[in-house]
């Protein structure tokens, strides 16, 4: 299988008082054709480890490799194979889509027309509004037909869906499906879980710097042992007994027992077997039920556990 | 598709942004003409103010009224010699004249209006008592275009408008860039770099050559400035003192991240050069001392050199001294900031 992307041991020191350690022995490979996720919380280093693997950034230390190539020796090829969609980048106001793209476009060898590109992404229709007058939405699809415009081998969009409604992340969503269907090889970097759960084939948690844990989303789901999730709550922890939750591990098909702030969270591999157990167990100390609520296992969840943390700091 | 240049691309797309900004567009071609019109209306060249003379009714107040004819540029009234006392203090009359045998001329010495008036008065009333003239002059009366304030003023707002839109046209326009994260994204595109930095000199020489057209036409079409050099010396000026000033906005950008910051320290290059180069005065009324600091400035060069091309008619191998000057600017600048220039 090729690889498009390889990486071993990236480290990126940023200099200042103190510096600071962005990236600290990131592994990374990434198949081509696949649509590959770095999730992490925001200052994880996603934004890094993907900059530098754009070329846009030098690392301090480790190896990259790019569609075979490595930047510093083979720039402008490289640059000629891929496609950049950065965080928050603000394209010129005053100019129209077209003519961004046709900006865009000039710069590739192999640069395509802005009119199909536009079509891709559902921007036809503004053709020649100004950037300024766009939606945030339709800027981030512009962002995106701009590093679609050179015909990449190789695809990164850096948080694309981050700050927009939903309505605009479907449309985004859609994008980058349809490129995956087409055999693009996309890496993307996101703190939304259900975004990674949907678009990537497989998914790389980054927390500090690190990888904590790969492999496709049912993988990493399947990783919790207990594909299932209950959280409830319990009427004040009622004197003399006081509701132990590692005593919760006994119940039949229990994996994990966490408190969380308003309640309990537990991963279960049969609900139907759990539940029961537990109403039973909880009528028998005189706890009254105040919340209950099963869903599957999210990748919020596998980071949870990995770190103690939530994705987002709410 | 039909594929064109990268850089006409980028020079297009400079252009329509600038055309598509109202602010732009008033402070490149409107303020530079508003300015001239306001100073050249301001400072015009006036024939001198009438004489206001009072003239004390006394015996002989008669003689001295026929002496002084409005025809020779005076206006005379003949009051009571308190009433003429306050006039001269508010500054109504230039002079007091009090008749008698003799004639006694009040007036305060340090008014230049009324030194002149004093001069002209005694004049006529003298040539009327009958004062010979011991030798005979002749005046021939010379008011033509090129010694004006508006002739001074035309080449000085050029090499100013030359200044502020090579510093901001490509100081500001880089900090705006980097701080859009455009200047990365762009960066990661196979884009040369060359390319990008030409067209963005290109856009501001075209921009300079239709200021300079727009502001030479507008002066002789209402001032009626006369162009005594060539227009190709004037032009390779023009593009000589855009290449100077995008090197030094160049330089102002090329580590700057924050717009704020660039305006800051754009203001801090140009103030001294608004003030000592020679735009709206002569640079020679600074003291001797700090002549060879002024003269150093690359405005003072270029506005000198403008001047002597417009007015006087000096051509460039006459002016090599000022064209090094600003060549080892423009090249200094160039060469500093693209070294240490920082594109992510």
């Amino acid at each position: 299988m090729d690889i498009a992307i390889r990486c071993r041991d990236l480290r990126k020191v940023y200099e200042g008082k103190p510096p600071v350690e962005a990236l600290r022995g990131l592994d990374l490979e990434v198949r081509a054709g696949e649509c590959f996720g770095i999730l992490g919380p925001n200052g994880a280093g996603k934004t890094t480890t993907v900059e530098i693997l754009e070329g846009i950034l030098q690392a301090s230390g480790g190896e990259v490799e790019v569609l075979g190539l490595r930047w510093g020796r083979s720039d402008r090829a490289l640059r000629e194979r891929i496609g950049v969609s950065l965080q928050e980048t603000r394209l010129a106001d005053k100019l129209t889509v077209e003519e961004t793209l046709d900006l865009f476009g000039s710069f590739y060898e192999k640069g395509r027309s802005a009119l199909e590109v536009m079509a891709e992404v559902g921007l036809t229709e503004k053709r020649s509004a100004w950037v300024v007058k766009l939606s945030g939405g339709q800027r981030q699809r512009l962002a995106v037909a701009c590093a679609l415009i050179g015909n990449p081998d190789l695809l990164f969009l850096d948080e694309p869906t981050t700050g927009l409604d939903p309505q605009s992340r479907r449309q985004i969503w859609d994008i980058v499906r349809d490129l995956r269907r087409r055999g693009r090889t996309i890496l993307l970097t996101t703190h939304y879980m259900d975004e990674a759960e949907r678009l990537c084939d497989r998914v790389a948690v980054v927390d500090h710097g690190r990888v904590i844990a790969l492999g496709t989303p049912s993988e990493l789901i399947a990783s919790l042992k207990g594909e299932h999730v209950v959280e409830f709550a319990v009427n004040g922890n009622v004197e003399p007994r006081p509701l132990d939750p590692q005593s919760l591990l006994a119940l039949p098909s229990v994996r994990s027992v966490r408190s969380e702030p308003g309640g309990l969270l537990m991963t279960v591999d049969e609900p139907h077997v759990a539940i029961p157990a537990l109403l039973e167990r909880l009528g028998r100390e005189g706890h009254g039920l105040s919340r209950l609520a099963t869903r599957h296992a999210s990748l919020e969840d596998v980071f949870v556990a990995l770190t103690g943390r939530r994705l987002r700091d709410e | 598709m039909s594929r064109r240049h990268p850089f006409l691309l980028l020079v297009l797309a400079r252009m329509r942004e600038l055309m598509r900004e109202p602010e732009v567009v008033f402070w490149v071609f409107v303020f530079p003409i508003l300015l001239a019109v306001g100073l050249g209306v301001a400072f015009r060249n006036k024939p001198p103010d009438e004489i206001a003379v009072g003239v004390v009714a006394a015996a002989g107040s008669d003689r001295v009224v026929s002496a002084l004819p409005p025809a020779g540029g005076f206006r005379v009234v003949t009051i009571s010699a308190d009433e003429a006392a306050d006039r001269l203090r508010l500054g109504k009359v230039a002079l007091v004249v009090v008749p008698g045998p003799s004639y006694e001329y009040r007036y305060d010495p340090t008014r230049p209006d009324s030194v002149l008036a004093r001069l002209k008065v005694h004049d006529a009333l003298e040539r009327a008592a009958g004062r010979a003239d011991p030798v005979e002059v002749h005046e021939t009366l010379v008011t033509e275009p090129g010694a004006r304030y508006i002739d001074f003023l035309i080449p000085g707002l050029l090499g100013m408008n030359i200044m502020s839109g090579g510093m901001w046209g490509v100081g500001f326009l880089l900090v705006d860039m980097r701080s859009r994260r455009l200047l990365k994204r762009l960066v990661a595109t196979p884009m040369r770099r060359a390319d990008f930095l030409g067209a963005i000199m290109t856009s501001r020489m075209i921009l300079v050559f239709a200021e300079m057209a727009l502001l030479l036409f507008f002066g002789w079409l209402v001032f009626h400035l006369v162009i005594q050099g060539s227009l190709w010396t004037i032009t390779l000026l023009a593009v000589l003192g855009a290449f100077v000033f995008s090197g030094l906005g160049l330089l102002v950008a090329c580590r700057t991240a924050k717009i704020e910051t660039a305006s800051g320290l754009m203001n801090l290059v140009m103030l001294p050069m608004f003030v000592c180069s020679g735009i709206f005065f002569s640079p020679d009324r600074f003291p001797a001392a700090v002549q060879p600091l002024v003269k150093a400035l690359p405005l003072t060069a270029l506005n000198d050199a403008l001047r002597a091309t417009i007015l006087e008619g000096a051509t460039l191998p006459s002016q090599s001294g000022r064209i090094l000057l600003m060549l080892a600017w423009g090249l200094v600048s160039f060469a500093v900031a693209l070294k240490i220039f920082r594109w992510n």
